[in-house]
């Protein structure tokens, strides 16, 4: 199981190593030099050229890409050629506003899914279960923007239950941080949730038709008990590579709630950065995402190995 | 009618020291009376009747579909979702019927008082959990054992059923291990509590012809050591006559004939044990009476098993029994004794015997 755990760990930092290749490369083929970009097609040439100097991006490429990369480890993305500030502690700042996002997003679909698809497995022979699994249905079919516009005119213009947008630090007003935080991991969790319900119904409905739970109960096992102690962990496995798949579309779909809800996250800053054409802020922002995607395809390969001995080398 | 097979050999009504279908009291470990299966309106199993004897040993055989699986199944009360079972089972130590039970009661008899080992060694056992764990859940879930004390109890079972390195197998997954392997561990676990009813599906017929005998001869020590009645089902007479004392013949959810293996072996009455046994290689045992070294081609049934819902009204197997006529037609009454006879209108003759030659056959019964 070691050997597996280094095995992925090492594949898990060459992709990275590789992404970052392609990151730094992606912005530099873009037109244009990043000073002409910043000050714009009417500069004058030695303002661009005296820019490019102080930015140091008159080097070679190869040099100027081992000055980004060697700073990441440590945080240092480097310094914004449109701000002047320093772009890591901007981007530190940001994720953790988007990981609380995600996580309660992801805690959302959870507590939605596991007993909505739970439920709907073990009644489908009944019409309630086609009622919940009918449910999950539409709840695939509203993207999370709408569903967050539809929640905020409901529970925050009708309602007036829950803020509209805007953020709290847990530090500041842990209060105000939770009531800020309801809408928006709902508009993320709703949708993914009844996807996720769909998942965990088809899962539940193979694991208790497997021999393995017919032997459980033949030991003296109930039902739920057979599918609590044989069944859970089997049905983990396929739950947990959809999961991996959800936490990344939940990234992508927290840029989009994040600018419906006002949310200073990293989706908000990459916009601005697009939009101020600040460069090496958006290749910041683009390498922590794709490092949260990757990050989770490498906990789902260890979780795999955890779960199912039957990925582990036998000696 | 008279039955001169069993007034002619008494010897076979009283194997294993259990009368065949004695009266009520006698020590009979499991009483099934009238079990019916069916999924809705289609019946599946039909008012199947018989009993096992302390430390007896009954074959089930019968085509593939006849109902034997769901036979077992309905006694086990486990049963797939969208089948029923009514009718009445009984074990010997438990004052209530198990058909209708709860799930909860049920739970407390089965890897108790009825074990069973099922068919498919391969996905029987659950793939993330240690074998180990595996033995010793059933004797933990009963309170019979837990914690260290069960894991080493689980360790001994292992080493009964002949695994090598038990220590070493019982911290093994189920991948790690051979059919056979998984297969023996499946009967450590059905062994463990000491059952009064060891119930067994095919358990050899996933296996490797190599470890057949060694997975037979466990089967019947370890029923025999705990003094447990056998139901062995399969599809190889050979098998039945080298394991069973008894035989009952499935066919289209009915038991169609029933009787002492060498009775019904040797002289089969009801047309379709007549042509399993002429269809099986029984002859390479001597059990039918010809020499087995003389092999002729195997004459099979002719037709095959329809499917659920398909069999004929009146006998079952009247569309494919070369006796069938228009008293066919109605469902043939038992002939014989009930636990020594036949399902048929016209039943061939005790004397006709299935095939040639002496009848006095070698004594089944015995695996060494
Ligand atoms: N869950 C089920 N629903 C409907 N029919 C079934 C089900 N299980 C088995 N059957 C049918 O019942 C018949 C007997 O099956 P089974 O007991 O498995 O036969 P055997 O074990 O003798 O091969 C077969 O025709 C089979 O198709
Ligand atoms: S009852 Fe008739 S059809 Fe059925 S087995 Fe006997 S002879 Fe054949
Ligand atoms: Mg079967």
């Amino acid at each position: 199981m070691a050997f597996q755990l280094l095995t992925r760990t090492a594949t898990f930092l060459a992709t990275l190593a590789v992404a970052s290749v392609l990151v730094f490369a992606f912005m530099t083929v873009l037109p244009g030099s990043p000073a002409q970009v910043v000050l714009g097609v009417s500069a004058s040439e030695e303002a661009v050229a005296q820019m490019e100097a102080d930015f140091g991006l008159d080097r070679p490429l190869p040099e100027q890409y081992w000055d980004w990369v060697s700073g990441l480890p440590s945080g240092d993305f480097g310094t914004s050629y449109v701000t002047g500030a320093e772009i890591g502690p901007q981007i530190v700042d940001r994720s953790l506003v988007t990981l609380w996002l995600v996580g309660a997003g992801m805690l959302v679909a959870l507590v939605i899914a596991l007993p909505l698809g739970t439920l709907a497995a073990v009644k489908h022979r009944r019409p309630s279960g086609t009622v919940l699994a009918g449910i999950s249905q539409v709840g695939i079919a509203v993207p999370s923007f709408l569903a967050g516009i539809i929640l905020i005119s409901v529970f925050s213009v009708t309602l007036g239950w829950f803020p509209a947008g805007g953020w709290t630090t847990p530090a500041s007003d842990p209060v105000a941080f939770l009531q800020g935080l309801v809408l928006p991991a709902l508009a993320l969790g709703l949708v993914q949730g009844s996807v996720l319900s769909r998942y965990v119904r088809s899962t539940v409905l193979n694991v208790q038709r497997e021999d393995f739970i017919r032997t459980a109960r033949s030991k003296g096992l109930r039902s739920w008990q057979a599918m609590v102690h044989h069944g859970l962990r089997n049905a983990a496995i396929p739950i947990v590579t959809v999961l991996g798949l959800q936490l990344s579309v939940l990234l992508v779909g927290a840029v989009v709630v994040e600018r419906v809800f006002v949310i200073p996250g990293l989706g908000s800053l990459l916009i601005d950065g697009v939009r101020n054409r600040d460069l090496l802020l958006v290749q910041g922002v683009v390498m922590v995402l794709v490092l949260a995607i990757l990050a989770i395809n490498w906990l789902v390969d260890v979780l795999y190995t955890v779960l199912d001995p039957r990925l582990r080398a036998t000696a | 009618m008279s039955d001169p097979v069993t007034a002619r050999t008494p010897a076979d009504v009283t194997v294993g020291g259990a009368a065949v279908d004695g009266a009520p009291g006698d020590d009979h470990r499991l009483v099934v009376e009238d079990l019916s299966v069916r999924a809705g309106r289609l019946g599946l199993v039909h008012d199947v009747s018989f009993r096992l004897g302390r430390g007896e040993r009954v074959g089930l055989i019968g085509e593939s579909g006849s109902g034997k699986s769901l036979t077992a199944l309905a006694v086990m009360g486990l049963l797939p979702e969208g089948l029923s079972a009514s009718g009445s089972v009984r074990v010997s130590s438990v004052d209530h019927d198990l058909v209708g039970a709860s799930d909860a009661r049920l739970a407390d008899l089965r890897g108790r008082v009825l074990s069973m080992v099922f068919q498919e060694p391969m996905t029987a056992l659950n793939p993330v959990m240690r074998v180990g764990d595996q033995v010793a859940e059933v004797m933990e879930v009963h309170d019979l054992a837990s914690g260290r004390d069960a894991r080493r109890r689980a360790v001994e079972l292992l080493a009964q059923v002949r695994m090598r390195d038990p220590d070493g197998v019982a911290r093994r997954y189920p991948h790690q291990l051979s059919g056979g392997q998984r297969q023996r561990v499946m009967l450590a676990i059905a062994l463990a509590n000491e059952p009064d009813v060891l119930v067994c599906d095919e358990p050899t017929t996933a296996l490797d012809v190599t470890v057949q005998a060694q997975m037979l001869d466990l089967v019947v020590r370890g029923a025999a050591e705990r003094d447990a009645a056998l139901l062995f089902i399969t599809h190889d007479l050979a098998v039945v006559a080298t394991v069973c004392e008894r035989v009952l013949v499935m066919y289209g959810g009915h038991i169609v004939e029933a009787g002492p293996t060498r009775r019904v072996f040797t002289a089969p009455r009801h047309p379709y044990t007549r042509g399993l046994v002429r269809a099986s290689d029984l002859g390479a045992l001597g059990v039918d009476g010809t020499d087995g070294s003389l092999r002729r081609p195997l004459p099979t049934i002719p037709g095959t098993v329809p499917p659920a819902g398909a069999f004929p009204s009146g006998c079952v197997f009247r569309n494919r029994c070369e006796r069938a006529d228009e008293a066919c037609e109605v469902e043939p009454p038992w002939d014989g004794l009930p636990g020594d006879g036949a399902a048929c209108v016209h039943p061939y003759d005790p004397e006709d015997t299935a095939a040639p030659g002496d009848t006095a056959a070698s004594e089944p019964g015995g695996v060494t």
